[in-house]
């Protein structure tokens, strides 16, 4: 993995070195700046040496002293700042995957045991319906319905009474009535597509010899049934497994539409700021999560199918 | 076969854009700012038929809320007729007129029709999604056959060549799959200069789009030459001295071509969502271009959403090309896929 990360770490560079302008020019267009003084705040943010001086001194800071750089516009460490924000960032996410995971397995299986009713039909185009609205947008229709329907806050984790406060029972309460938006809108698109290759997998073991072979032995149906679930799970996890990092990305619009104190309209804000170091930092983890996630598929898979496991 | 009937009456109109809209896209009229949209009524508020008319508006301020408020002026009726001559435009770029298929005789002044609102600065939402229509539809089009076109080529030599090349290939599309897609897209995005004028940054996102697209692509494309590069009639190609490039790209590559169209038709909805998602952060086209996402952009906070709930109007717009390409691809792909053993209703 560390090979991986370095060649990640290299394209990460590329990437924030190829957009136009750094972290000083949006004070060249200042008059009250002279270009006098941008040449200095160039020299003493070291903006001004070329491109590899730079990339050197990065990947020196992280590897001997796990320093991810400055942030130029919060003028804070990165690391501090990204570490503030991903608690949120993945108690979300993990909430997503949760939720999508709940609704589409069992929504997957009825749909395969009852194919082509219009239970069914109804289910898949929901599903379709899922993948084709943009999510920004259905952030955007959520917000409206409840404005509609009265409700005063909307957007952010808390109501505006909770957000310093100490924990309780009721700050919880208001957290569950905030965080369903942000669930639904990151996860309703996954969720489609969960539940189609939940369907197909059933489908594909529902037909399968071994669950004829199952009924012959005279298996009741619950048993059977439970049998075939547990087979049509088993590629399901492998996905989970790279359903991470899409989750983590699909939380980066819905947190700037709604206003989430989660990494993503962090990244976004960085991003139009020309914050360098936080922009790098913050894709070089999405790209370790990434590997991360697919491990931990891995892991599972194996530990979850008795056949790679002996082999 | 719905979604084939959508998908052809959604280009028809964005060819038309221009003339279907009543309005110029980027005309304002100060006297519409923020309208509602304009019911199109037939019966006359005595009962009688008067074909498609609409009232004008008067725009007038709340005492209470200071609010714009636009109420109708029942007493006169302004017909909407059709081919009407109205603000001047290109026709597909092409020539000047001022021929609208349906419109009011009258000065945008005074009474407009506006299916769908104005916006912030009275701009006609109607005309500006259909004109909108023309970039969004598009950019999927573009940007999906770019990214195949490169993703066929690179997977192609991948897979023909083997060695060295092919590993090297494969390491570098898994390290770029490593990525998700949304921060890719986003720091892709912030590449492409803002002082670049409309239409280079039109052509710099439809290249951001296809630079991540392409690599699902190398992957299969570079799995089915491995299987097809065994097959005898390469090998008599390549008995007879034909060149390898020319063996790639007139045998291999055709091919795969079932393939190449099915996923063409299904990453076309992921490129215009994609597009949509960044323009409605500002990172994508820019004004005087408009696109659906760009339009989305304008009903970002809470209030306006509130106030003027018509401004929504272009995300519909968006759900329904994406649905219909959905479909249609969904479709695609069961008919060529060749496992297909249950016969679908």
């Amino acid at each position: 993995m560390i090979p991986m990360m370095l060649m990640v770490s290299v394209i990460c560079f590329t990437i924030t070195e190829l957009q136009p302008g750094d972290f000083v020019s949006q004070y060249l267009d200042n008059p009250r700046i002279s270009p006098e003084q941008i040449r200095l705040l160039r020299e003493r943010l070291g903006l001004d040496k070329p491109a590899y001086v730079r990339y050197w001194m990065w990947m020196k800071g992280i590897v001997t002293k796990w320093d991810f750089g400055y942030s130029f516009a919060y003028t804070r460490p990165v690391g501090e700042l990204i570490w503030e924000r991903m608690g949120w960032t993945v108690l979300i996410a993990l909430a997503t995957i949760v939720f999508q995971w709940a609704l589409a397995v069992p929504m997957g299986i009825y749909s395969a045991l009852h194919p082509y009713s219009p239970a069914d039909y109804c289910m898949t185009f929901v599903g379709f319906l899922g993948v084709s609205i943009p999510d920004f947008f259905l952030a955007l229709i959520l917000m409206y319905l409840m404005l509609q329907a009265g409700s005063a806050s909307i957007g952010g984790l808390f109501s505006t009474q909770f957000i310093g406060a100490p924990w309780s029972w009721a700050k919880f309460l208001d957290l569950l009535k905030h965080i369903w938006m942000p669930l639904v809108v990151v996860g309703v698109s996954g969720l489609a597509g969960l539940m189609r290759v939940m369907r197909g997998n059933m489908l594909d073991v529902v037909g399968s010899p071994f669950i004829t072979s199952l009924r012959a032995h005279g298996l009741d149906e619950r048993t059977v049934r439970r049998h075939a679930i547990k087979n049509a799970l088993n590629p399901m996890v492998s996905i989970a497994g790279s359903e991470l990092p899409n989750v983590f990305s699909g939380t980066i619009i819905a947190a700037i539409v709604l206003n989430l104190p989660t990494m993503g309209p962090f990244f976004y804000n960085a991003l139009l700021n020309h914050d360098q170091y936080l922009v790098m930092a913050f894709l070089m983890f999405i790209a370790l999560i990434t590997q991360v996630g697919n491990l931990l598929a891995d892991i599972a898979l194996a530990f979850l199918d008795p056949r790679i496991r002996m082999s | 076969m719905a979604g084939l009937a959508v998908l052809t009456v959604l280009y028809l109109v964005m060819i038309l854009a221009d003339f279907i809209a009543p309005y110029n896209f980027t005309a304002t009229h100060r006297n519409f700012i923020y309208a509602p949209p304009t019911k199109i009524r037939f019966f006359d508020e005595d009962g009688r038929w008067r074909g498609p008319f609409v009232y004008p508006l008067t725009r007038s301020r709340d005492p209470v809320t200071f609010q714009l408020v636009f109420t109708e002026d029942r007493s006169r009726i302004v017909p909407v007729k059709l081919f009407v001559p109205g603000e001047e435009y290109k026709l597909m770029g092409l020539f000047k007129t001022n021929l609208h298929l349906f419109g009011v005789e009258e000065s945008p002044d005074t009474a407009m029709v506006l299916p769908f609102g104005a916006d912030r600065f009275g701009r006609c939402v109607f005309s500006r999604v259909l004109v909108g229509s023309q970039v969004s539809l598009t950019v999927g089009l573009l940007g999906t056959f770019l990214s195949v076109f490169i993703g066929a080529i690179v997977g192609a030599l991948s897979g023909y060549y083997g060695g060295w090349v092919d590993i090297g290939i494969q390491r570098f599309t898994e390290l770029l799959r490593s990525f998700p897609r949304i921060p890719l897209w986003l720091a892709l995005a912030v590449i492409v200069p803002p002082s670049w004028p409309s239409t280079w940054v039109y052509f710099g996102i439809v290249t951001v789009l296809s630079l991540i697209g392409w690599m699902g692509v190398a992957r299969v494309v570079r799995g089915m030459v491995l299987s097809l590069r065994e097959k005898e009639f390469v090998l008599a190609a390549q008995v007879m001295g034909v060149p390898s490039m020319k063996i790639i790209t007139k045998h291999l590559i055709p091919n795969t071509l079932s393939y190449l169209i099915v996923v063409s038709t299904l990453s076309i909805p992921g490129m215009i969502l994609g597009e949509s998602t960044i323009s409605f952060l500002g990172l994508g086209i820019k004004e005087p271009m408009t696109s659906w996402g760009l339009l989305l952009k304008q009903a970002q906070s809470l209030s306006e959403l509130q106030s003027h709930p018509w401004l929504m109007v272009p995300g519909l717009f968006i759900i329904v090309a994406v649905l219909s390409f959905n479909f249609v691809g969904d479709a695609l792909r069961d008919a060529v896929d060749p496992y297909r053993t249950v016969e679908k209703v």
